[in-house]
């Protein structure tokens, strides 16, 4: 296991959803908002097209703090995270940290995921054991 | 426009949800998380788990249900059309595992206005079969022009 420190940039996670991923995503998390997954709907409310959901991202957040902790599921104690941008299928989505604080075995971990310019999550704070 | 806020403390029914295997499986599949003890009873057992554990944000599978009577409570009355989710907060303890069932209760931290927007807060709070807590989960959702 590596150390942490305060400042150090975390390994980056790169995932680009597919055009069917919301549909997955919403069989397996059982939200079926339109919104995420007919882009006729999500055009109707005024969106660009259907939007991933945002619990997906953070999902994403969540698995990159778990691999940061070496990949057991114990290790993710805290994740706190705000919406913010609309995360688009077929966009790469890239997962970034940086350590806030490292002491006792308890890291924190400040994360963002972004698509090109745009955060669709910020302050995302996670805490991990190590 | 004044918000409505008769529902702060209230609690709603709890929601029991059964942890299955494969709706682990399914959950890890779309994240794309590919460790073996969400898929592998085995590996599973000597990581030290009684069966397949769920990934941490598995919790909206078991939690998320719960809150839908909340959404619609005429005591809340939120603008569906104009709400967005604007946070979100989970503090995982006892790991969850295939054959686990999960009892979530919702309550309503707060309601209130900031900057021309409702803010609707909630929490929930799931515990397994021998009463442990598996998570507390705070939900923010953000109505635009109240």
């Amino acid at each position: 296991m590596a150390d942490f420190n305060s400042g150090d940039q975390v390994p980056e996670l790169r995932v680009t959803p597919d055009k069917y991923l919301p549909h997955r995503y919403a069989g397996a998390s059982g939200d079926f908002n339109p919104i995420h997954i007919d882009p006729e709907f999500a055009q109707a409310v005024g969106l660009p097209s259907n939007i991933l959901h945002g619990l997906y991202s953070m999902g994403l957040v969540a698995r990159a703090n778990t691999t940061l902790a070496g990949g057991d599921p114990r290790a993710l104690k805290r994740l706190s995270v705000q919406f913010r941008g609309m995360g688009m299928p077929e966009q790469e989505i890239v997962v970034t940290g940086t350590v806030k604080a490292a002491e006792d075995g308890r890291v924190v971990v400040d994360t963002v995921a972004s698509q090109g310019d745009s955060q669709i999550i910020k302050n995302a704070e996670a805490e991990i054991e190590l | 426009m004044t918000l409505k806020t008769d529902a702060v403390g209230k609690e709603w029914a709890p929601v029991t949800y059964q942890v299955g295997r494969e709706k682990i499986k399914e959950y890890a599949t779309a994240l794309g998380i590919d460790n073996p003890v969400h898929f592998d009873v085995e590996a599973a057992r000597t990581a030290g788990f009684r069966d397949v554990v769920a990934p941490p944000m598995f919790t909206v599978v078991y939690s998320g249900p719960a809150l839908g009577p909340v959404l619609f409570d005429p005591e809340v009355e939120m603008n569906f059309a104009a709400m967005v989710h604007g946070g979100q907060e989970f503090e995982w303890e006892e790991p969850v595992c295939s054959g686990d069932e999960i009892v979530t209760t919702p309550k309503c931290l707060e309601i209130y206005e900031k900057d021309g927007k409702g803010f609707y807060v909630f929490e929930t709070t799931s515990v397994n079969q021998n009463g442990e807590q598996v998570v507390r989960a705070v939900w923010t959702n953000i109505v635009r022009g109240v």
